[in-house]
């Protein structure tokens, strides 16, 4: 293998502008996904577990959409189709006059399929916390609302951290994605710089360190919270 | 207090309850016991509308449990359980357990919901665990607790389902202690228990179930004395349960 | 009703690409599970060093996005074998790699579902760990760890996609060929979706039945 090794291009502009730039589109996408995401797959999630089966029904069946059709095929969905269906004016409107178009296009197609998969756990951690506990708060009075509230989903939280926080490094993962409908993220940008230099090593190199970066601090933040959350047990 | 009038429940094809009808007064303390998947925890469940029957009526208070004149929520206020596996809220302190009802549904203020809450720790003997979690505590003293807890709403009736079959042995009495303090204190209450010593010292009355119907309904004095005149699958329990 | 006698006129290009999203699917299946023994494999004979290696390449794996390591080995293939593969050969690397990683951890956690007294019992009767993998753990495993592969083969069965990227045939790129070609982008996406959803419906289906009958 003959290459020429040049790591202090990355520091050289533009492309440490560039770098720097697509991380923060990535946390962008990322962000503005997840704040999306998180109440609709909590509410799509509660009315899985509904007594009410036209609810539960309904539910099942945006999950199923949103977890069976790829994500690549989602985002040209919402970037191609889903303008030529509105009014005319909201349509027009999408196309020409919205800032940034492919940025929240692109974040909305992450924050639906993302909901979806949110909605499945957070329906497996409503089911995970023992009937009793239902029973019990009922038995005391409290209403359906009130016994979710205060005991069913602090419990299902914490049952349901672990694989939420890998949710979150997946949505940042997921909005590479976006590259393919014109956003220059990390990824794109580390393909643009081996475009032009041809040193795909150093380009994706780094590119490859921001994501391990995120899921480091990730891990971080999940082992603190976990600890501030884990109810304390005799030693 | 309690009015039972030939109820009847049905889970498919099994008949869980037969043709249900006997009167709970006020201050009694009824023991409902019988071999197990008799029904006697499905009956005690019907008071506080947790579980549903399918035809007859269940009186609290001269009100019908069905009766869309009072919510399922403040038949539950009245009613306070007890149950076999304690069913403490995990996540809450010991104190916020005993409070969380108070303030949801009682919406009594903070201090007022917590000075409830110390004084029920006083009477179940626990004032020194108010800020320790549940999984800290044995099983006698959670099942203490959440007698407190089911106390908080000050509730008019009190139904025990099984509350010391999860405890061991040494524990047993620490819970029939605080029960026997709160009927001496003139607590309806109805328990569904096999301590037949309990049953003995502190009922009034005795049921005994089997196949979803009631065998015996009798003063306890009756029950235990006047074994001639039960019925043969009484004694048939009653021997099991008693011979060591 | 739209006049869809254009996916007709189309369909054997489509089916092509649906061919290579499947024969992709399988590929990493395959390769992904070879991969994944032999990382479990190092990781329950070859002590602290052997399991900090296959830590790193879990968690390196599992950090990036697949489209990353589709570029990766893109541009890398290549240059190690010091001759143009195309993109074929290097998505595959990319798939079976990538794959590799989700499957060693798929395994591994269907090993420890075994109870640790399953081990024990198996050491105290004298057989030796390759033994005791392979008589005692492994067989109780195999039924919870097998739902698991089929679901991760969906994700990866949609994954496939992304091989878009580096301009492959697969379904999708194909329908998104064709979409532009005959401008009819509503028709044409909504196609696509509904066989991928048919698709992965009926593949749930069927993992959820074999896991049910692994239930009785």
């Amino acid at each position: 293998m003959n290459y020429q090794w040049n790591w202090s291009l990355l520091l050289d502009e533009p492309y440490a502008g560039w770098l720097l730039a697509g991380l923060g589109w990535t946390v962008a996408l990322s962000v503005v996904g997840w704040v999306i995401a998180l109440p609709l797959g909590t509410a799509i999630g509660i009315a899985r577990t509904s007594s009410s089966r036209w609810l539960r029904v309904l539910s099942g069946f945006y999950v199923s959409v949103f977890r069976n059709i790829p994500l690549l095929l989602q985002m040209f969905v919402w970037f191609f189709v889903v303008p030529e269906l509105l009014p005319d004016r909201l349509g027009l409107w999408f196309k020409r006059d919205l800032p940034n178009p492919e940025f929240w296009t692109a974040a909305l197609a992450l924050a639906f399929y993302t909901s979806g998969r949110l909605a499945e756990l957070f329906r497996a951690g409503l089911q995970a916390v023992p009937r009793g506990q239902v029973m019990a708060a009922d038995a005391t009075g409290m209403s359906r609302p009130q016994a979710l509230r205060h005991v069913i989903m602090p419990q299902a939280l914490r049952i349901i951290l672990p694989p939420l926080t890998s949710e979150f490094l997946s949505i940042v993962k997921n909005s590479s994605l976006a590259l393919t409908i014109g956003v220059l993220e990390l990824t794109a940008q580390s393909r643009q710089i081996e475009n032009f230099t041809f040193h795909g090593f150093e380009a994706f190199g780094a590119a490859t360190a921001f994501y391990m970066l995120v899921a480091l601090i990730l891990n971080l933040v999940m082992v603190s919270l976990r600890r501030t959350l884990t109810l304390p047990v005799a030693v | 207090m309690i009015e039972f009038d030939h109820v009847n429940k049905h889970y498919g094809a099994h008949h869980v309850l037969r043709d249900i009808t006997m009167t709970v007064s006020r201050g009694e303390v009824v023991v409902v016991c019988g071999p197990s998947g008799s029904g006697k925890s499905t009956l005690i469940k019907c008071v506080n509308a947790l579980e549903s029957y399918q035809s007859g009526h269940i009186l609290v208070e001269g009100v019908d449990v069905k009766s869309k004149a009072r919510s399922a929520a403040a038949l539950r206020q009245r009613v306070g359980m007890v149950f076999q596996n304690f069913e403490l809220y995990p996540h809450l302190s010991v104190i916020d357990n005993i409070c969380i009802a108070q303030r949801v549904v009682l919406k009594r203020h903070a201090g007022e919901a917590r000075e409830r809450a110390w004084r029920l720790l006083d009477r179940v003997g626990l004032r020194d665990k108010a800020a320790a979690y549940p999984m800290n505590l044995s099983g006698g003293q959670q099942q203490r607790i959440a007698i407190a807890r089911a106390l908080a709403l000050d509730p008019e009736i009190m139904l025990f389902d099984e509350p010391t079959s999860a405890l061991d042995p040494e524990m047993i009495n620490e819970v029939l202690d605080v029960m026997t303090a709160l009927a001496a204190d003139g607590m309806t209450m109805m328990v569904v228990t096999h301590e037949m010593g309990f049953a003995r010292r502190v009922a009034s009355r005795v049921v005994f179930m089997d196949k979803g119907e009631v065998v015996e309904d009798c003063s306890t004095t009756e029950f235990f004395n006047d074994t001639k005149s039960r019925a043969d699958r009484t004694r048939q329990f009653l021997d099991k349960i008693l011979s060591h | 009703m739209p006049d869809l006698s254009f996916i007709a006129r189309n369909a054997s290009f489509l089916f092509d690409g649906l061919l290579l999203s499947l024969t992709l699917t399988a590929a990493g299946v395959i390769g992904g599970l070879a991969v994944g023994i032999a990382l479990v494999l190092v990781r329950l004979f070859t002590g602290v060093v052997g399991n900090c290696v296959v830590d790193a390449y879990v968690f390196v794996f599992r950090a990036i996005p697949l489209i990353l390591v589709i570029f990766w080995f893109y541009f890398m293939v290549p240059l190690i074998l010091g001759r143009p593969v195309g993109a074929w050969t290097s998505a595959i690397v990319a798939f079976t790699l990538f794959e590799g990683a989700y499957y060693s951890e798929i395994l591994r956690a269907g090993l420890k579902s075994v109870r640790a007294g399953q081990m024990h019992a198996a050491l105290a009767g004298g057989m030796n760990r390759a033994q005791a993998l392979r008589y005692v753990i492994f067989p109780q495993a195999i039924t919870a760890m097998i739902p698991i592969f089929l679901t991760q083969a969906i994700i990866l069965f949609q994954d496939t996609s992304l091989v878009f990227v580096v301009s492959l045939h697969d379904f999708l790129t194909a329908t998104t060929i064709i979409a532009n070609r005959d401008g009819r982008l509503v028709e044409t996406y909504a196609s696509a979706c509904l066989v991928y959803y048919l698709i992965c419906l009926a593949a749930t289906a069927g993992v959820d039945r074999l896991k049910r009958t692994f239930a009785r």
